[in-house]
Parts: C-alpha cells; structure tokens; sequence
C-alpha cells in the first residue's frame, strides 16, 4: 500500500507544519486523510467537519496552498508527487491547528445587511414569483452559497482591506436586493456600497475560481456595482 | 466618506477610464503618426499653438487624468498601505490638483 506525506498546520498563528504518513486508499479525500491522522495517528488534531457530503461548509481547509472543501476533494486530484499540505482557512484567526475562527466571516453578512427583511404578515396571501422573472433568475444564480469561506479565503481584497465585506456577504446581499418580498433594499444597497463594499471588487474573480458549488460572486458583486450606481445616480443611495 | 460619496468616486473613476481609453488611442495615434511622418517639434507647434480643437481634447485628457489617477492612488494607498481615511483623501485631492494644474501648464505651453 502505497502512502501520503501529509504536512498539517499544529497550533496558532505562530504554528509549524507536522508532517504524518498516512496510508493511500482509493476514492480518498482530504477530509478522509484529515480524519485518519486525528483518529489514527494524533488525536489532539484540531479540525472542523459535520455533513461529510459538500452540505454544510464547515470542512473548508487550504490544501496545497488553494482553499478547498476537504470533504469533495478526492486526493488524487490535488496530491504532488504524494505529498499533501493542509493549513488553515486563510484570511481568518486560527483558533488551533486546521480550526479558524469564522465569527468575522458571518458577521460580515450581518453588516452587509444579509438577513431577510420581511413586508408582509402572516396574515397576507403568499408572495407569487415567477420562477422566470430576472430576479429569481439572478437570485437561483446565486443562492445556493453553503458560507464555506472559500472564497473569502481566496480574495485577495480580504487581504488588502481587513474591512472588506468579501465574496460571500455581498452574494448573499445581491440575492436578497433581487427578492422582490424584500423590504430592505436602499439601507442593502446603502451598506455594501464603498471602500469596504462591492466598490473595492477589484474583479480578479478567485471567488469563482475556487467556489466549490460553481457561483459566481464576482457576478452577483457587478450586480451590486450597478445597482449602487443607479441608486446613487437617483439620489437614493 | 459616506456610501453615497465612494460610490460616485467609483463612477467618476469609470466615466473618466472610458473618456482616457479613447484619449490614449488618440494620443499614441497622433504621436506615431507625427513621428513616422518626421514633423519636427517646430512643426508639431505650428500646428497646435492657435488650435481650439487641440486645446479641447487635451483639456478633456487632462481633466479625465485628473480625475482617474487621485481616485486609483487612493485605493493603492489603502490596500497596499494602509492609508486611508482624510488625510489619505487629502493627499491624492492635492495629487489631483497638481495634475490638473501641470496639465493645464502644458495645454497652454504648446497652444497657445
């Protein structure tokens, strides 16, 4: 049976890489080799996993310097010359070893306005939207975000500008300025404009790139950048 | 800055990129082809200096110029720095007004 060199980051910021041998088995994923060293080989791993099946966006590691989802990414497909190095999300504070501390990462969707802000009571009839309108359209396009991290960890904005709301935030805040039973459009539009906002997008599209559902942020971003514009060229921005 | 005041900066700064890609063909156009055609400098002058239309389109180069590059430094100088807020702001204001003005000098110095 053949084996794996697998480098993982141990401790905090100031951490180093401790390197295992881990046995190389067929249809093996990250997340699979990750789990082998902490149940097999040192079980004071720390690291973060719950669905297993590219769901829950909890198991987001940087593997061979890329940020991936571990637990649909097979092995064969990103080993070199059978070594593998997994780090940390970057981006992020490193809780211990493959753990980071996300609390940023979601508070930037609270402060880009991400949560749903209804205009109607129980009491009115349900919303009617066609499946065909634009809006649907551009909100199916992008809704399906699982907040893994990857593409904020892979924004190299995020790393310029600490304040920067990132790829997922702004996503999540297109999806809702396209939802018509939204009642928070301008104070949206208002806080995902600017210097921290989707104005600082310099478009380099990582976020699509690494994306591990195939969204495209850059796209719902552009989308924010034309509708601040208009809003700011009615005045109601 | 308020959301209002980026987001117009960010306008500006596209407005004035679409006016300088037209300016710059237009520019390296003319320069090649004074060049190649081996206008001498005396030449070049006798044609520009009275010249509205000359003085106009390098007025609209410049202003655009004047406008793009204080609001680009200005992100330059906040991801690569780390400076930002007013003072940040104040520094390229006056990169743009210098720019303006040695624009202007030279609009003048070879039209006029």
């Amino acid at each position: 049976m053949s084996t794996l060199a697998v480098s993982v980051w141990r401790g905090g910021r100031d951490g180093r890489f401790q390197t295992f041998m881990v046995p190389r088995l067929d249809a093996q994923t990250v997340l699979d080799v990750v789990t082998h060293i902490q149940r097999r080989l040192d079980p004071t791993l720390a690291y973060r996993f719950a669905c297993r099946v590219g769901m829950c966006g909890s198991c987001s590691m940087t593997v061979n310097g890329e940020p991936r989802w571990t637990c649909r990414t097979h092995v064969a497909n990103v080993e070199r010359n059978g070594k593998l190095e997994i780090a940390p999300l970057a981006h992020l504070p490193i809780v211990r070893d493959l753990v980071t501390d996300m609390r940023e990462f979601f508070d930037k969707w609270a402060r880009a306005r991400g949560q749903f802000q209804p205009t109607k009571t129980r009491r009115d009839d349900v919303a009617r939207v066609a499946p065909s309108s634009a809006g649907r359209l551009a909100i199916d396009a992008a809704i399906e975000c699982i907040g893994c991290g990857v593409c904020y960890a892979a924004c190299d904005v995020v790393a310029w500008n600490p304040d920067y709301l990132g790829p997922a935030a702004l996503n999540r805040a297109w999806t809702l300025t396209n939802d018509v039973r939204d009642g928070a459009g301008r104070a949206r539009l208002a806080a995902v404009a600017g210097d921290a906002g989707c104005h600082a997008c310099h478009t380099h599209e990582s976020c699509s790139e690494r994306c591990p559902k195939h969204l495209a942020p850059t796209a719902s971003i552009a989308g924010l950048k034309r509708a601040t514009a208009l809003a700011a060229l009615r005045g109601e921005l | 800055m308020s959301a209002r005041a980026e987001t117009r900066l960010w306008l500006a700064q596209r407005a004035s990129a679409a006016v300088l890609a037209l300016c710059v063909a237009v520019h390296l156009a003319t320069m090649i082809a004074a060049v190649r055609g081996g206008l001498t400098a005396a030449e070049m002058l006798g044609r520009t200096r009275g010249s509205i239309a000359w003085a106009a389109f390098y007025g609209v180069f410049v202003l655009a110029v004047s406008i793009h590059a204080p609001i680009g430094l200005r992100t330059v100088a906040s991801e690569w720095l780390g400076w930002r807020g007013r003072s940040a702001d104040v520094a390229c204001t006056i990169v743009g007004v210098a720019l303006l003005a040695l624009g202007a000098r030279a609009i003048l110095a070879v039209t006029r």
